[in-house]
């Protein structure tokens, strides 16, 4: 059952090109909504405003060697291992999410455009991937939902109390959790379903959280050039001292997320 | 001076929420990043600035005495156990200052009141506070001025 590809199934129901154009469709609405994003906050002036002052009082030039080292360092502690969040449950949680989005998102396009008919049997590797990402991502944004989300436990709202920002975290939920009960009970209903959640999941990029995906990086690269060349946003340089006393406020998690 | 937040940098960890003594930091219904509710009521205490970890927290200047081109900002190191301010004068002055925040270990040198004798009526009549006067450490107590050695009237 995790081995095979419920894209192939549906091949009779739904020819290849169709499920093939639905997601070129979904690519482009990813990548309009990003740029009206963009636009309307006015991110893009941000960062490039924010790079003019940066650099006008850098203490020092940077030097290609560094700008490739403060590179590297930025995309695997701050991309790629989310060493960003403090908090290591929220850190655990965003990179299950991620990575099983990121698998699930390859498979697909994977499934749906190298193997969409049972002619062309599926790598079972593949289709496994397609499900352990679905499941990654369930666990990660179940624990994240009923264990982490914010102002839950300390403003005393219920886990069922929906806000504009759930829009990115319930409709990604809803994607994965319909496509793998689709994939193992099969069915036109739960497939449709399966279809409106991942509509809404793409569709929904300039209303919802999506867009941090694209941001966040950004925000990260910004702010580890400032340390490297010296203007650190203005903070002040860190003091010449040794670490002997312990924690102090940060001995307590934040009970808000 | 009133708190704000870079909402670019905030990843919406709470410890300003947690920490704000006004309850005017909270989590952005829309963006899940912090942001200061009620700038009017903040007592510029700078909780929130000197907790926040990804240092997303900065103030917002008196355009009276803080024109546009100043920065005050702080860095709190508390396994160091200091606290350094950089203040950037609009003229583009840097003042550097640091000082310590704590010279023992965090949370180990908490007064265990609880465990004292419950004081009886004549001790709570007492000038003396808890734990004095062993905790000042003046075996013969608290140094005393007999009231006759004061001249009458104000005087300074």
């Amino acid at each position: 059952m995790l081995t095979s590809n419920p894209f192939s199934e549906l091949s009779s129901l739904i020819p290849p090109a169709g499920m093939q154009t639905y997601v070129v469709v979904m690519f482009l609405l990813v990548v309009g909504a990003t740029i009206l994003d963009v636009i309307h906050k006015k991110s893009a002036k941000y960062f490039f405003e924010k790079m003019k002052t940066a650099k006008e009082r850098r203490a020092q030039p940077l030097s290609s060697a560094t700008v490739v080292s403060v590179s590297v360092k930025t995309v695997v502690h701050d991309i790629l291992t989310s060493a960003e969040f403090d908090n290591p449950q929220r850190r655990k949680a965003h990179l299950l999410t991620m990575y099983g989005f990121i698998l699930f998102v390859v498979t697909t396009v994977i499934m749906i455009f190298s193997y969409p008919t049972p002619e062309t049997p599926t790598p079972a590797l593949v289709a496994l991937l397609w499900h352990v990402g679905a499941l990654m991502v369930c666990v990660g944004g179940y624990w994240f939902w009923f264990k982490m989300r914010v102002d839950v436990a300390a403003e005393g709202h219920k886990w069922y109390r929906l806000i504009p920002a759930d829009l990115f975290i319930l409709s990604l939920l809803a994607t994965t959790t319909l496509a793998l009960i689709w994939s193992l009970f099969g069915g036109t209903f739960l497939f449709a379903l399966f279809i409106f959640a991942s509509t809404v999941l793409f569709g929904s990029v300039f209303w919802s959280k999506f867009a941090h995906m694209f941001f966040k990086p950004a925000a990260a690269f910004q702010k580890r050039f400032a340390e490297a060349d010296g203007s650190r946003d203005n903070l002040p340089e860190p003091a010449d001292k040794p670490a002997q006393f312990g924690l102090g406020i940060k001995r307590d998690l934040p009970r808000h997320y | 001076m009133p708190t704000f937040v870079y909402m670019t940098r905030c990843d919406g960890c709470g410890h300003c929420v947690d920490i704000c003594p006004s309850d005017i930091m909270h989590i952005d219904p829309t963006y899940r990043r912090a942001l200061n509710i009620e700038p009017n009521m903040c007592w510029e205490c700078y909780s929130c600035v000197k907790a926040c970890p990804q240092h997303a927290i900065d103030c917002r200047g008196y355009a009276d005495f803080a024109p546009l081109g100043h920065s005050v900002r702080a860095l709190r190191e508390e396994e160091k156990g200091t606290i350094a301010w950089k203040i950037k004068f609009r003229d583009g002055r840097v003042k550097d200052f640091l000082s310590p925040i704590t010279t023992q270990p965090w949370g180990e040198k908490i007064p265990r009141l609880a465990e004292l004798e419950v004081p009886d009526k004549a001790a709570l009549d007492s000038p003396l506070l808890c734990h004095e006067p062993e905790a000042l450490k003046i075996e013969s107590g608290l140094p005393t001025i007999s009231k006759d050695k004061f001249k009458q009237g104000v005087y300074y």
